[in-house]
């Protein structure tokens, strides 16, 4: 692997860029069809209410209106609803509590910014217009906006649910972990609130959907992670059309990170009422406002968590408790995040062998609430790395020395929560981390810290993920309502360029380039000579999509298999060509050369000669040169590394900045390391917003969302924010052939634990809730004055 | 509705606006200038930044008849005859963008930074200056490197 070239661990420029630093780019928003018409959505104003009675007449009236539609519609036309797509079952066996969840509200409104009526008008500004003469009349109900009320609520959200209780989960072995408390030496306790954010990729969720009155199918432009899910649930479950009168188109898309991946009440509208208006195309673009309200929520945990620890400071047991909000709906794949994504992670880097947790996941009167950047792990992350930086200072132990200890130091390993960690070396990253962080010297850094009326504080967090989801069968036993392979084509033209058409989509990965650089290095083509199609149902198998850092493990090994069956036929061409024993036959750098001979064909003269077929008999090998696989993971895969940070505070103010951090994890392989670190500072940023100043506030009181702009919910700017000190160590990984782990997670995953274990260490405070805002921090800062007064 | 004349990108043009329309409406929706974006509705993240007679604004809170017999530059007039401005090639060579969705708006804003502050600039006043522009994916640090770079060459 060399840095440089074009092939695989090369920091190739990427490809894509072009068109975006020239303006070219091409995303949802920027597409117009002819006739196409305009869509705003009536939303709910209350947390939860029902319905008393829709009036549309007045705005059916109103100029440039081309439609109204409402909950009677759509059940009338037996639209199906929305779905959550895993099932989980409760501890007593029983299958969780899926409320309905129609496209167009009917009977009740559940959380503020519910979706009650689609306007459909000749301009958007019309549209917007009619929509505020839709009277709705509602009678209102109790609402409960948090997590830890919800069991109470006085109304549930779902009468399905009578304590909003969705599901009561648990995995883990109960009794022997309850005797490790038992026979500890040391217990520490901690409780938790991993905040409600609000994902905000920056390019607004929009469609266009328009019906084909001719050919009786439609087209959806959709801002959309996976197109072939999407085609699939609106074609499966919500019954519009079948699957082939269906085409998904996702183009660009301006960022994901998980809220892009679900099926939206939004685009399914549009798609569907576009029939009930002649075909027109129907385009809807959110506002920023509505992406606040409306997309997909994450995290929002609260949770109690104990580790139990023998006399020489190895951890003996770990039980933990969480209950996670699901809001007012279940999403797409809201109820595998608190569940398999999370708790199969609780055993950290460590060799715990005693875990049990349980998981209440639970209705609240907000938006739903469903995967983001890191989905679950980030949340695991958070309680592990918490709990044990607590019990290290309990133990008054050397944080990093306490984790070492108790780190996993033989591979395979199997812990007591599913994972069966396939490769690693924590050690090596902690020691790197600890040499770039200069971890040693943080003491003099303080001292001099304090001298300028600052509290310094450091603080670890050693991550472990899993992604490259996922094993079908494995998740499948689990309750998954899909398989989570990947499919690629690989199609060599005539004159020897490829085109690649891969399941995955990218949205900001960079797959037009390290997918290329795959090929380049595989085949020995020019790199700009492949190019990558994705984001298009009608032109693309089906394929998954990109989530779950999984496009480099699982889509590229699809990719890598399909690029071996088209090697092992161009092999028989090359051999009928050359007059040889297609086992004779060795390709390198771009060249088939049969051995012990001189003769030798290019893979263009190859590609070519396949497609003419003069020198081969056709009955023995076909003509052409494309072929496709599909791969299914045999595991997950485990990235891991060590994060550092350290921070300082004013103490006057409470105002905190992230004055250091290093990072170092373990992705395996790295196709373009230029891409990765991106993608680790980007994560990290994240993490950083989640820790400092992201939080979704939903008002008690009221049920609305305080917190529904870029004015009131923080977004990191890039003051906010240091450089960042990167390394990589490698182990391969071995359930994949290109040794890949994934890295789009990781920042996201590692940092909250890391920013707030260095808060709390500069306060001396055992917890400190995140947002650690200046307000937050100030406020937990005043008793510590009182008692120096 | 009053007819407006602008120049965009060198270019004459000429449309029909109403007094609500804005300037990245009437950019976007008028002229098909679609390099220009919307990321959200109060004045924040930057997607919409734009030259109007040689300053950066975000179009999406001016009016397009405010801006009439203005010149205007948007990310699709930035390159000049087929060469990038050095400050998109500086966004490329230092992989400061990722999804692209934010990209014309920063790098517009980073030319008008330059312009204001010179081609020596250091971390914390590319930082300081960004603070109009929202990037979810990069983390800023690729951003703020490429800013620097692309100040070098301008």
């Amino acid at each position: 692997m060399s840095e440089t070239g074009t092939g695989i661990g090369a920091r190739v420029k990427r490809k894509e860029d072009q068109r975006f630093i020239t303006g070219k780019g091409n995303y949802t928003d920027d597409i117009n069809l002819p006739k196409q018409t305009y869509a705003y959505f009536v939303r709910s104003p209350h947390a939860h209410a029902t319905i008393k009675s829709i009036n549309t007449a007045k705005a059916k009236k109103m100029p440039g209106v081309v439609g109204v539609f409402t909950g009677e519609d759509v059940a009338n036309d037996k639209l199906g609803g929305l779905i959550c797509g895993w099932m989980i079952h409760s501890k007593d066996g029983s299958p969780m509590k899926a409320g309905p969840h129609p496209v167009l509200a009917q009977g009740k409104v559940r959380y503020v910014g519910d979706h009650v009526a689609l306007v459909v008008a000749e301009t958007k500004e019309l549209a917007k217009a009619a929509a505020a003469a839709v009277s709705v009349t509602y009678a209102v109900l109790p609402h409960v906006v948090d997590v830890a009320d919800a069991m109470k609520a006085k109304a549930p959200v779902h009468d399905v649910a009578p304590d909003n209780r969705v599901f009561n989960w648990s995995i883990g072995d109960e009794a022997a972990t309850d005797a490790a408390f038992k026979n500890a030496a040391h217990v520490t306790k901690i409780d938790l609130v991993n905040n409600r954010l609000i994902p905000n990729a920056m390019e607004p969720r929009a469609a266009i959907g328009s019906y084909d009155t001719g050919t009786e199918s439609y087209t959806l432009y959709t801002t959309s992670q996976n197109p072939h899910v999407a085609r699939l649930v609106i074609s499966a479950f919500h019954g519009l059309a079948p699957e082939h009168k269906l085409r998904v188109i996702a183009p660009d898309v301006g960022g994901g990170f998980g809220s892009k991946i679900f099926i939206y009440a939004e685009e399914v509208a549009c798609v569907w009422a576009s029939k009930h208006i002649g075909g027109r195309p129907i385009k809807w673009t959110a506002e920023r406002s509505e992406s606040f309200l409306a997309d997909a929520h994450g995290r929002d945990h609260v949770t109690h968590a104990e580790l139990a620890t023998d006399a020489n400071g190895i951890i003996t047991g770990f039980k933990v408790h969480t209950k996670a909000a699901m809001g007012a709906y279940l999403s797409t794949f809201a109820s595998c995040v608190p569940t398999y994504l999370y708790a199969t992670l609780l055993s950290g880097q460590y060799a715990i062998p005693n875990i049990y947790a349980e998981v209440d996941a639970i209705y609240t009167n907000t938006a739903p609430v469903d995967a983001y950047r890191g989905a679950g792990r980030p949340e695991a992350t958070y309680v592990v790395e918490r709990i044990v930086e607590t019990a290290a200072r309990e133990l008054k132990i050397d944080p990093a020395e306490f984790r070492r200890k108790n780190f996993v130091t033989a591979f395979p390993h199997q812990t007591p929560v599913i994972m069966c960690y396939d490769a690693g070396d924590y050690a090596a990253a902690l020691d790197k981390a600890l040499e770039m962080s200069e971890y040693s010297s943080f003491g003099e850094r303080k001292s001099a810290a304090a001298k300028k009326g600052k509290l310094r504080g450091i603080g670890l967090s050693a991550y472990i993920e899993a992604c490259g989801i996922a094993p079908s069968a494995a998740i499948g036993s689990l309750g998954a309502g899909v398989g989570l392979w990947e499919s690629a084509e690989v199609r060599v033209n005539p004159v020897g360029t490829v085109e690649i058409l891969t399941g995955s989509h990218s949205h900001g990965q960079g797959h037009e380039t390290t997918f290329a650089q795959l090929v380049s290095d595989r085949l020995g083509v020019d790199i700009n000579n492949v190019s990558i199609v994705h984001g298009d149902t009608d032109k693309v198998q089906f394929g998954m999509g990109t989530y779950g850092s999984r496009s480099g493990a699982v889509g590229m090994t699809a990719i890598s298999k399909a690029l071996d069956k088209i090697e092992a036929k161009a092999k028989k061409v090359a051999a009928a060509v050359m007059e040889a024993s297609a086992d004779d036959v060795e390709f390198k750098n771009g060249t088939f050369t049969v051995k012990g001979t001189d003769k030798k064909m290019a893979f263009g003269e190859v590609a070519l000669s396949a497609y003419v077929a003069h020198k081969f008999n056709s009955a023995e090998i076909e003509p052409g040169l494309k072929e496709g696989a599909f791969h299914d993971p045999s595991n997950f895969v485990f990235p891991a590394g060590v994060h550092i940070c350290e921070v300082e505070i004013d103490a006057d103010t409470g105002v905190t900045e992230v004055v250091s951090y290093t990072a170092v994890d373990d992705f395996g392989n790295i196709i373009n390391p230029m891409i990765v670190e991106g993608q680790v500072h980007g994560g990290i940023v994240q993490g950083i917003g989640q820790a400092l100043a992201e939080g979704c506030v939903y008002d008690k009181d009221s049920g609305q969302l305080l917190t529904g702009s870029y004015m009131d919910y923080q977004m990191p700017r890039a003051a906010d924010v240091p450089n960042f000190k990167l390394a990589f160590t490698c182990t391969p990984c071995p359930s994949n052939p290109l040794g890949m782990k994934g890295c789009g997670e990781a920042g996201a995953i590692a940092s909250p634990a890391a920013v707030m274990n260095a808060v709390t260490d500069a306060l001396g405070l055992r917890d400190v809730a995140m947002p650690a805002t200046p307000q937050t921090v100030w406020k937990a800062m005043q008793p510590m004055k009182k008692a120096a007064e | 509705m009053p007819a407006i004349t602008m120049k965009v990108n060198g270019q004459a043009v000429c449309g029909d606006v109403e007094g609500r329309t804005l300037l990245v409406e009437f950019l976007r929706d008028k002229l098909g200038l679609t390099g220009t974006h919307v990321g959200c509705d109060t004045s924040q993240c930057g997607a919409c930044v734009v030259h109007v007679d040689g300053k950066a604004v975000k179009s999406c809170t001016t009016l397009a008849i405010a801006c009439a017999d203005s010149e205007v530059t948007t990310i699709e007039g930035l390159a000049k005859n087929g060469k990038l401005h050095p400050m998109q090639e500086a966004f490329r060579e230092h992989h400061g963008l990722q999804c692209g969705f934010c990209t014309p708006g920063m790098i517009m804003s980073a030319v008008d930074l330059v312009k204001r502050n010179g081609k020596k600039l250091d971390d914390e006043t590319i930082r300081h200056e960004l603070e109009g522009n929202i990037c979810r994916c990069t983390g800023y640090q690729n951003i703020v490197a490429a800013v620097k770079a692309g100040a070098a060459n301008m």
